[in-house]
């Protein structure tokens, strides 16, 4: 849930990026911290192991300017993609305001993508959160390596297989090359922030 | 959410307990990772959004050790260091209070007057 301090005037938002592992959800940070660095006080900070992998999480504050008088501050979270690493992604989903699922394109990840989505239903669950009521963007990342000949799945199957129920709004991205990251974020950022205006006032 | 006033009463009791006291920094911060109040004692300067972020994973982390030990929690954690040390204190269900010192303060004093602010923020929240 958003903090709200009505003394400091500032709210904080924590925006959890969420998807099975190697899908590009820390790339997509790393791409809005060197795009956004200008507005970015502090360095992002990322737990991983030695070869790259996530290992708890990277975590991103940066300003988005003011509402009605108060200073708002996104937090951007991600966590670790691994199967093995699910008591930690429930960890970081604590307090969550807003998620981008970020998908695999590759076509071998069809079964991955599926299996994550289930299982962030089931985590927010323990926080008697519901993933229909949450704010929620998807992103359907890695759309560039059709160029490159891989096999990805076309974005009606993705809609099918994750969306059909949800009806999130949804994004073809590439975050190596940052095509839709900032469209993802600004989505996310505006529906997190209409789904908490009734708490400011 | 806080009030106006219960943030002003535990700003008066982080400062008269626990900076009065000598320690740098202190955190009071819900289990999500956002600040609720932050004070230091101005000689060192902290990123304190990223602590929060880090501190409140560090103490889900450990919450979840202990459910794996069978204990219900573990209530106090400590970091020491050569020339600081962090103590971290669960407040209550939702809420932490984060404790950065130097060695010119000794841990029991610390715990002490750690003790006494989070019984005073029990009691400012409690009174709602």
């Amino acid at each position: 849930m958003a903090l709200i301090n009505v003394k400091t005037r500032e709210v904080q938002i924590k925006i959890v990026y969420y998807g099975p592992g190697r899908g590009g959800k820390t790339t997509n940070l790393e791409y809005i911290n060197t795009k956004y660095r200008d507005q970015i006080k502090t360095e992002m900070v990322s737990l991983k192991t030695q070869d790259d992998r996530t290992l708890f999480f990277d975590f991103l504050p940066f300003d988005v300017g003011q509402i009605k008088g108060f200073d708002v501050t996104i937090q951007l979270y991600t966590v670790p993609g691994q199967v093995k690493y699910n008591a930690t992604r429930r960890l970081v989903l604590r307090g969550v305001d807003g998620i981008v699922f970020v998908a695999d394109v590759q076509k071998e990840q069809r079964r991955k993508n599926i299996e994550s989505l289930n299982q962030l239903y089931e985590n927010l669950e323990t926080y008697s959160l519901d993933l229909f009521k949450l704010p929620l963007v998807m992103q359907y990342n890695k759309i560039d390596l059709k160029n490159s000949g891989i096999e990805i799945l076309p974005t009606q199957i993705l809609q099918k297989d994750l969306n059909s129920v949800l009806k999130a709004p949804a994004f073809e991205a590439s975050a190596v090359s940052g095509g839709n990251v900032i469209p993802t974020l600004k989505k996310i950022i505006t529906l997190t922030l209409s789904s908490i205006q009734d708490q400011l006032f | 959410m806080f009030t106006q006033s219960q943030l002003d009463a535990v700003d008066s009791a982080i400062i008269a307990h626990l900076i009065e006291s000598g320690v740098d920094h202190v955190i009071f911060m819900d289990m999500a990772g956002n600040t609720i109040a932050k004070h230091h004692n101005g000689k060192s300067r902290l990123d304190a959004t990223a602590f929060a972020a880090l501190a409140a994973g560090n103490f889900a982390a450990v919450d979840a050790m202990a459910k794996l030990v069978g204990e219900s929690e573990f209530s106090l954690l400590f970091h020491k260091g050569e020339k600081s040390s962090i103590h971290f204190s669960k407040v209550n269900e939702d809420t932490l209070l984060i404790t950065m010192f130097n060695k010119d303060i000794s841990l029991g004093l610390v715990r002490l007057k750690v003790a006494e602010t989070v019984n005073d923020i029990n009691h400012i929240l409690d009174a709602k």
